[in-house]
């Protein structure tokens, strides 16, 4: 099957500036996918090119097989929801979410009908004959989400549009749009440099930094098994200590561990020599079995969960995760401890 | 910080200023509503003057004069704006260009030009052509004058709109052409009519530059006024002047009030 969307070999000048090094993505039809990455390594210029307010320096974008290069924003079957919405100041809500159908020629009756719809969707059949500076900021959003898919694009576009709204409605929109992603069966491409909006609610998604794609994968995907130091460290808490790699073979490593302990673990690289070792937090239980012996330095209640603070030998600052159960007793900062590494917890990155 | 108002002898100052700048339009306000003949001394509330104005033996002279400032006036500032939106749209919309700097220069440089040395260049420049003086060397010159005013009001709102209302228009399947009439044009309207406003009243109101090149014959109001009061000031000139000050005072607040109600809604 076609992909959805096809960038092949994309770079983006901006002068002296590349903001995009050979971006090579594959976005499947009906596909909840997500851009994730730091402020200014790409997302919107990437989305825009798609959307096609910026041309694309070398490389190709397809959209459905189709090399859309020479097309207009308007001749796209591709809505954007804004970052800050941009809903027509002078124009109703209705008429801001009927200006597409309009657009394309489908007459008043059907259009107002459609936008009613949508409307009734976003729960906002109510305010459709206000304008939208009458509107707060989360019902702005739902009103820009309507109006990119009322004219049933085949791809929705979606740069940041959480980032405005308060944490409770913030996490309600996001079930929001992955149902409605689910209910129509558009391919959402999502942008955000939120990890958690990013891995709750994707099917697949591209971790970027500084112009480059550094992983594809779903959520798993990339919290399990991060291919690099850079992935290992946006996504989620680890804990990444430099060690000698003993040996390396089809994609597992022996690696020494601070103290002389060794592991074997997956290994992201094929390279022998020092490499980095993230190990997630909430892996690693205090036990007498231990990997590695560290002292405590304190110990943050989270709520949920305890977060202990301590240090290597040597001095290395480390982390790790206790759950905030009652039969667990934290220990006093200051006491010697072993820490085990589970399963999984450990992983050699690539630089 | 203590506000201005609390320096010493600002009330004097205020007080100053307001009566310099008013007090002559006050006067003559109200002596237009003199009803004796002599211009100082006051001879009850009348309107006599203001009728001698539209039916006095100088009514037919000040009616050309205010027709041919009205006419010129009106396409002038029309044509002034058509220009300056599109000078606007090409300065805000158009991207780096060479010659950008340069062009802004170009188009606000009447403002600071003074007014006489424009009024004289431009007389030259249509005596060298071989254009005639008469009413269409003043609608030329008032044509090119009034653009500076007309760009500021339109080119400031411009300024704040943001590309993203274009973009999404786009974006929603709408041609180049839709998105400038149905977004960016109702958005720049009160910049646009305040723009206009103001070339007209600059316009209206223009003596100077009329004067050198509306050849012999060729009135607009300013010059008839100006005429009429050569042979002695009589009060209808008073009942005239309070006329133009009423229509500008009306236009000027009209701009205020477009441009105001614009900004709730960028
Ligand atoms: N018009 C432009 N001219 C020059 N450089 C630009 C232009 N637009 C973007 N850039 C540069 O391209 C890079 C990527 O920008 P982009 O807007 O895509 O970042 P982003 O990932 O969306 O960031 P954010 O999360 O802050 O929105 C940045 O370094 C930016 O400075
Ligand atoms: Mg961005």
């Amino acid at each position: 099957m076609t992909a959805a969307v096809d960038i092949h070999e994309a770079v983006k000048r901006y002068g002296s500036v590349t903001a995009l090094h050979r971006v090579d993505l594959s976005i499947s039809d009906n596909e909840f996918f997500t851009l994730l990455g730091p402020s200014g390594c790409g997302k919107t210029t990437l989305l825009r090119m798609i959307a096609g307010f910026e041309d694309v320096t070398e490389g190709e974008v397809r959209l459905f097989g189709e090399n859309i290069a020479r097309l207009e924003p308007n001749r796209r079957p591709v809505n954007t929801v804004f970052q800050h919405y941009a809903l027509f100041p002078h124009m109703t809500v209705i008429e801001n979410v009927a200006f597409g159908l309009k657009m394309k020629g489908v007459d008043a009756a059907t259009r107002r009908g459609r936008a009613g719809r949508m409307l009734d969707m976003v729960h906002l059949s109510a305010f459709a004959d206000r304008m939208p500076d009458q509107l707060s900021g989360g019902q702005q959003q739902r009103v820009a989400l309507a109006r990119a898919l009322a004219p049933e694009p085949k791809v929705l576009l979606l740069d940041e549009p959480l980032s405005a709204l308060d944490l409770k409605l913030r996490q309600a929109m996001r079930v929001e749009l992955k149902q409605l992603q689910q209910d129509t069966g558009i391919t959402f491409i999502f942008v955000t440099h939120d990890q958690e909006e990013a891995l709750t609610m994707s099917d697949r998604i591209a971790v970027m930094s500084e112009g480059r794609v550094q992983q594809v994968g779903t959520a798993r995907d990339i919290y399990e098994a991060p291919v690099n130091r850079f992935v290992a460290d946006f996504i989620g808490e680890t804990n990444l200590l430099e060690v000698d790699v003993a040996r390396v073979e089809g994609g597992t490593a022996e690696v020494v561990l601070p103290g002389g302990h060794r592991i074997t673990c997956p290994s992201a690289t094929t390279a022998p020599g020092r490499h980095h070792l993230s190990i997630r937090p909430e892996r690693i239980s205090l036990s007498a079995e231990a990997d590695l012996t560290a002292t405590v330095d304190r110990v943050v209640y989270l709520g949920t969960d305890l977060q202990v603070m301590v240090r290597l030998e040597g001095g290395t600052p480390f982390s790790l995760r206790m759950q905030n159960a009652a039969r667990v007793s934290p220990p006093e900062p200051g006491a010697t401890v072993g820490l085990h590494l589970e399963e999984g917890a450990a992983r050699l990155l690539a630089d | 910080m203590k506000g201005v108002r609390h320096y010493p002898g600002f009330l004097a100052m205020t007080i100053i200023c307001l009566v310099v700048l008013y007090a002559p339009l006050a006067v003559v306000a109200v002596y237009s509503f003199n009803g004796s003949t002599s211009i100082t001394q006051w001879g009850g509330v009348s309107l006599r003057w203001y009728g001698d104005v539209f039916t006095g033996p100088e009514a037919g002279r000040f009616g050309q004069a205010a027709w041919n400032s009205l006419t010129i006036a009106l396409i002038a500032s029309t044509a002034a704006t058509a220009i300056a939106t599109a000078a606007a749209l090409a300065m805000i919309r158009g991207g780096v260009f060479r010659g950008r700097q340069a062009s802004f220069a170009l188009i606000n440089l009447p403002l600071m030009v003074p007014e006489i040395v424009i009024a004289v260049s431009t007389l030259i420049f249509f005596s060298t052509i071989g254009l005639t003086t008469g009413y269409l060397t003043i609608l030329l010159a008032h044509l090119t004058f009034c653009i500076p005013f007309a760009y500021l009001p339109i080119a400031a709102r411009l300024e704040g709109i943001e590309g993203h209302y274009e973009q999404a228009a786009r974006d929603l399947y709408a041609t180049r052409a839709q998105a400038f009439r149905l977004i960016l044009l109702p958005l720049m309207m009160p910049g646009i009519v305040s723009g206009w406003l103001l070339a007209f009243i600059i316009s209206l109101d223009d003596f100077i530059i009329t004067n050198f090149v509306k050849g012999a014959g060729m009135e607009t109001l300013p010059t008839a006024i100006f005429g009429s009061v050569k042979q002695g000031i009589k009060p209808n000139i008073m009942a005239i002047s309070t006329l133009m000050l009423g229509v500008s005072v009306l236009f000027v607040t009209a701009a205020y009030l477009i441009n105001r109600k614009g900004q709730k809604t960028p």
